[in-house]
């Protein structure tokens, strides 16, 4: 059985197609077949960060409509592959998918992957709603700056009330904090929130911090996940992430603060 | 089966809150108009609620109104009228016949159903509802889970949560309010009314705190009680906060 990631921040362009085609990059390069699903249909957009565009032919509504099967709508990546992705559609919208369509498929790629990233469009209207109603897990993206802070605060709320774990009552989603977009030096002139004041909110289990980085842009331009850039900070970190999700202890890189800080926030933890 | 079968029913004494609607204007329309406003601001508080017309202010004015639209107009705002005081003999006959009690004022809290057709037999209308005594309420909630922003809860009887509510919830209770915890959302204690009602938090930095729906917002918080633990209640009509240590 697959474990279903989401990837989810409720408020747009703090980075959650970068982190799905980073930890989805991530995982497979670590030996699990993974599959990662643009729920953003109408704004397709993970394909040209993964760089398969050009290969896009069948997508996730083609499957969710008996158009395609699931093979013939996923594409493998050209650098990893363990590694496979659907694509959303761009000529149709959200009201496309539905719950129980979204379920189906899910199911059946839990057959053959171990991990299935759901890439979340912004919102949380129905689009939002279908990739985090079967997660099991949820990396909830969240850049330094207060309205961001709100809106994954209300997402986490989402996740506790209305996934399909809550509904059936079963164990909670698991909810990691992922920090994108952190800029030490404009934190540190008490222009950015710290993770000290966005973890006073959201008080939730840091999976990592994601530095500001040229070499986020330059990937993406290029169609290749920024983790298999392991010269750059913003790799390394998704690196450390990954590691972190798969249960090692890494500390924790580039928030270049006073010594010891987080050893008093995270030392009893 | 335990044999407890053989109870069909239990009389029991217990006081409830319900919001009185005093009429200072027979205009049904624009008294209408003027709860539909009310109502879209606080959806939850007046859902099915149930009121005590009081017409004193009307009939002291001359002013007549038709209690059998008025009452039909209430309804479709799903507000549910359960007595009528203050009201002249014909009024009370009209609400006599909608089968709604009358409050004779005399002593506070009973309330008598008259019923002036006493042809057939009732022994509801016989018996005076009794003067009610105790104070019946559910079991405390307990939340433990974070109340994350645009979530909303809703307790019967007190509510009692252990982990933070952020900004943008709302939490609501007929009864006490605790929260172990920073409270950051807004936090309404005696929704039905309760003026006894209280609300206790370790850390307040509310954007709303009420009490039987005299409330205070952020703004108008003092410094020495913001991040602070504090108890808030009624005192005389106003809302007091003050810090628990004292």
């Amino acid at each position: 059985m697959a474990r279903v990631v989401v990837v989810t921040s409720g408020k747009g362009g703090v980075g959650k197609t970068t982190t799905s085609a980073a930890i989805a990059m991530g995982l497979a390069k670590r030996g699990y077949k993974t599959a990662v699903i643009d729920f953003d249909v109408g704004l397709r957009n993970l394909d040209l960060i993964m760089g398969c565009e050009r290969r896009v032919v069948y997508d996730f509504v083609n499957v969710i409509n008996g158009e395609a099967n699931l093979n013939q709508a996923l594409i493998r990546d050209k650098n990893c592959n363990q590694l496979y992705i659907l694509p959303a559609s761009q000529t149709r919208d959200k009201d496309a998918l539905s719950l129980e369509g979204v379920g189906r498929v899910l199911e059946e790629m839990s057959q053959d992957f171990k991990y299935i990233i759901c890439d979340s469009p912004a919102g949380i209207e129905k689009g939002a709603y279908l990739a985090m109603y079967y997660a099991d897990d949820a990396l909830v993206v969240t850049n330094p700056e207060v309205s961001s802070v709100r809106d994954s605060d209300r997402m986490l709320g989402i996740l506790a009330s209305k996934s399909r774990r809550a509904e059936l009552a079963m164990d909670p989603i698991k909810e990691y904090l992922l920090l994108t977009r952190y800029d030490p030096v404009r934190v540190e002139a008490g222009e950015m929130l710290g993770l000290e004041d966005v973890q006073e909110i959201l008080s939730l289990h840091l999976l990592g911090i994601i530095p500001e980085s040229k070499s986020v842009l330059t990937a993406s331009n290029a169609g290749i996940p920024v983790i298999l850039d392991e010269k750059s900070d913003a790799g390394q970190a998704y690196a450390d992430v990954v590691a972190r999700y798969l249960g090692e202890k890494k500390p924790h890189r580039f928030i270049e603060s006073k010594k010891g800080f987080l050893r008093k926030l995270f030392g009893g933890k | 089966m335990d044999g407890s079968q053989s109870s069909v029913l239990e009389l029991k004494s217990s006081t409830f809150f319900a919001p009185v609607l005093v009429l200072y204007s027979n205009e049904i329309y624009l008294i209408a108009e003027t709860l539909q406003e009310k109502i879209s601001g606080a959806p939850d508080f007046f859902n099915d609620s149930a009121v005590l017309l009081d017409l004193t202010e009307l009939n002291l004015k001359g002013l007549p109104v038709d209690i059998e639209a008025l009452v039909s107009t209430l309804r479709g705002l799903h507000i549910f009228p359960i007595g009528i005081r203050g009201g002249s003999e014909a009024q009370e006959k009209q609400a006599s016949a909608l089968s709604i009690p009358i409050d004779s004022g005399r002593s506070s809290g009973s309330v008598l159903f008259e019923r002036q057709n006493k042809s057939k037999p009732d022994i509801q209308s016989q018996a005076p509802v009794e003067v009610i005594k105790e104070v019946f309420r559910a079991t405390a909630m307990l939340v433990t889970q974070p109340v994350r922003s645009g979530q909303r809860i809703y307790a019967n009887g007190d509510l009692v949560i252990l982990a933070q509510v952020s900004a943008g919830a709302e939490i609501m209770a007929e009864g006490n309010i605790h929260v172990y915890n920073t409270l950051r959302g807004r936090a309404l204690a005696g929704v039905q009314g309760d003026m006894a009602a209280r609300l206790f938090c370790l850390d307040l930095q509310a954007e709303l705190i009420s009490v039987a729906g005299v409330y205070k917002t952020s703004e108008d918080l003092k410094d020495t009680v913001i991040k602070k633990p504090v108890q808030v209640f009624l005192q005389e009509q106003a809302l007091i906060v003050v810090e628990l240590d004292n």
